[in-house]
């Protein structure tokens, strides 16, 4: 089970690579209108990229729901422990 | 088994790398291009594949000069999102060094703009149109309680609407038509015997499917069979529910470098750039073990393992695809005696000496046996694919002879077949008389009489017409016909060039000018003059330009463009040229040819505001096109 720091660390690289932007830096209070390229199409790529690392599914309407990057991780972990 | 990627094409490990090395470059010889081209050409993800798009977007914004055929212009219609398919159809485009460009109308407007002339889609003036409707737009209206009937009379409705917008398509752009079968994204409201519930959407989406078979081979319209993808890779890889409610995607994300492969492979077949002749490795890839080392009686092929089972499967798949009229060809490393003997004597052999056009077995290196192999064949490199079993051999080949196909073979020869269908080399929209030919060619003892019943109508109507093209130097007799017919001909006209008589008179007598007239009979009579074309010689640059094409509309859609084209470039060349040059000047009525040089495969040199535009074929290359016109001069 990854902790916290390896979750966050994640989050980053998969932001990175999807938006090939290596300078991007996310905090939980990052949102959408933060990240330069993500947008609605990138977005889905970010989602089938999260789930793949993770090993986890987004349900529809978790995503929607999402204010920022707290809330996604927060889900994330959620997500871990149901499966561990 | 195979997932839902490009399984087929290699991995290259340091691919993330060369993806960073592709930096912009001005000039005409930008490398660009060509390493896009070879990313392109790799195993990539769908997030892969949207990373080269986006370099290739900042490195190389518009069509390079040195393309091998025509730039396309490709529109996305879709009832649903399809703005995530283009990145996997321009690098499909890539991966066959065709520059494709897309466009996607706003969501939902893909009717309106189809009809608006002010719409983004007619200013964008595509040369294919892609209809990418799901399956659950097409089928609104369908209920479980409908009667058989009912059914069928909607869905004859949605076949009937759909043909209009083809139709209204190809009407107002020339266009290239391609249609997505959609997935079969229903589920079953009776179970295995659904189809006793013609108002179940499932039941009636087959039926759609079916019809929609029916009226594209009518009116000529190619398709992306979804639903067979669906059935071999899995519904699931190819759509997900979620996120068809969170993003109104049919098709998977993950499914678009696959999608786009799809489709590119389309435009490809329909600009004649599909692959020819499968060359066969023989040990280990025909049967398994090496004849050489283990004998007749040692290699592993047909009954009796599991393994020769595997390797007759493949050469039964070969076998059929050469019955179809791809050429088989072996290239092997071995004594010719020796690769000669399960041909002629293992009973199991599905493969026999006379399926095989071209045999190779020797010791040289296979670069230079695949080189020997397309030139007895007369056919270019880029026509090769290479099926070998050994991965050193592939990289080798890879390296010499970047234009051939090679397949990655997987470990398993149960997936040597499988591997080759999935890569779609061989796709073809259309089988013509020619591959029959080339069937009966080298297939003498084949059953040749279902094969001749699978051409299709067009192309039987054609032969049956038995064309003659009668050409020559303009000359006295063709006078006043000429002159008459460059100065009324409005339509199909390139430039609009009017001229005097005696002009025309001082062209008779220039031996260095390219002057073709050219007369078309058939089984019915004789059509009358029905192409003209006039060029200058430059003889420094070794060019002639163009100054005067014009063909009889009356006789378009039977080749004579092509045909002309052909014997353009033959006497061209008779003249010492090694470039052809052509232009398009706009006017009131001749619409109908802005894109008769990139379909006959020309590359746009220039193109000014005013929609002239200027257009270039070496020579050096060129291949004459297939046509069902047999040419001789007068």
């Amino acid at each position: 089970m990854m902790n916290d720091t390896e979750i966050d660390n994640t989050l980053t690289s998969v932001f990175r690579q999807v938006l090939e932007d290596d300078t991007i830096q996310l905090t939980p209070q990052t949102t959408a209108e933060d990240v330069e390229g993500w947008d609605s199409m990138n977005h889905i790529f970010i989602v089938v990229e999260l789930e793949k690392r993770f090993g986890i599914k987004f349900q529809a309407a978790e995503m929607e729901e999402l204010k920022n990057i707290g809330e996604l991780a927060s889900l994330v972990k959620e997500k871990l422990v149901k499966k561990a | 088994m195979h997932g839902i990627d490009l399984h087929w094409l290699p991995n290259d490990p340091r691919w993330a790398e060369h993806l960073a090395a592709v930096v912009s470059v001005d000039g005409m010889e930008s490398p660009v291009w060509s390493q896009v081209v070879a990313l392109a050409r790799n195993r990539l993800s769908a997030l892969q594949t949207i990373q080269l798009d986006r370099r290739r977007a900042k490195a190389l914004p518009s069509a390079p000069p040195q393309l091998a055929g025509p730039p396309v212009r490709l529109a996305i219609l879709g009832s649903s999102t399809v703005d995530h398919l283009a990145a996997g159809i321009r690098v499909g485009g890539l991966r066959r060094s065709i520059w494709i460009e897309t466009y996607t109308p706003s969501y939902g407007q893909y009717a309106q703009e189809l009809l608006d002339p002010s719409s983004g889609l007619h200013d964008f003036v595509p040369t294919s149109v892609l209809f990418a409707l799901d399956g659950y737009h097409l089928l609104q209206g369908i209920t479980p309680t409908a009667t058989s009937e009912a059914v069928s009379a909607t869905l004859n409705g949605i076949v009937d609407r759909l043909e209009a917008q083809w139709l209204t398509a190809r009407r107002k752009f020339s266009a290239h038509i391609i249609q997505n079968v959609p997935l079969p994204v229903f589920l079953p409201l009776l179970g295995g015997n659904e189809h006793r519930l013609p108002g179940s959407q499932l039941t009636a989406l087959r039926q759609f499917s079916a019809l929609l078979r029916v009226r594209a081979d009518a009116v000529g319209v190619d398709l992306v069979a979804l639903d067979d993808r669906a059935v071999s890779d899995s519904l699931a890889a190819w759509h997900d529910p979620a996120l068809w409610h969170r993003a109104k995607q049919e098709i998977h994300p993950q499914a678009t470098a696959l999608y786009g492969d799809l489709v590119a492979r389309l435009v490809a077949a329909n600009q004649g750039r599909a692959s020819k002749c499968l060359v066969l490795d023989l040990d280990n890839t025909l049967w398994g073990g090496v004849i050489g080392d283990d004998g007749l009686a040692g290699i592993k092929l047909g009954q009796g393992s599991a393994r020769g089972e595997a390797h007759l499967a493949f050469q039964h798949y070969a076998r059929d695809l050469g019955r179809r009229g791809i050429i088989l060809a072996v290239c092997s490393k071995n004594d010719e005696m020796n690769a000669l003997e399960p041909f002629q004597s293992h009973p199991e052999m599905a493969l026999k000496r006379e399926d095989i056009a071209c045999f190779v077995a020797n010791w040289t290196d296979k670069a230079s046996n695949l080189r020997e192999i397309a030139k007895q064949l007369n056919i270019g490199l880029d026509s090769l694919v290479f099926a070998d079993d050994n991965p050193a051999e592939r990289a080798i080949i890879r390296r010499e002879l970047p234009m051939v196909e090679v397949p990655e073979l997987p470990e398993d020869p149960t997936f040597y077949a499988s591997c080759i269908a999935n890569a779609g080399f061989f796709e073809a929209t259309r089988l013509t008389v020619e591959d029959v030919q080339r069937t009966q060619l080298y297939q003498q003892n084949v059953a040749r009489d279902n094969l001749m019943a699978d051409a299709t109508d067009m192309n039987g109507y054609l032969h049956s017409l038995a064309m003659q093209a009668i050409w020559d130097r303009f000359d006295s007799v063709g006078r006043s016909r000429i002159v008459q017919l460059i100065n009324k001909t409005n339509q199909f006209n390139l430039t609009t060039r009017r001229v005097t008589d005696a002009e025309i008179g001082r062209l008779i007598e220039d031996d260095s000018a390219l002057t073709l007239q050219i007369r078309l009979l058939d089984q019915f009579g004789d059509n009358g003059i029905v192409a003209i074309v006039a060029g200058e010689a430059d003889e420094a640059t070794h060019t002639i330009h163009l100054v005067t094409w014009l063909m009889s509309c009356r006789v378009l859609g039977r080749g004579v463009e092509s045909e002309t084209l052909n014997l353009v470039a033959l006497e061209a060349m008779r003249l010492g040229a090694t470039r052809l040059v052509g232009r398009y000047i706009p006017s009131a009525k001749n619409g109908m040819v802005r894109d008769h040089y990139a379909k006959l495969g020309f590359s746009m040199l220039t193109e000014d505001v005013d929609g002239t535009t200027t257009w270039f074929m070496d020579l050096n290359n060129f291949e004459p096109r297939q046509t069902y016109i047999t040419s001789k001069q007068a």
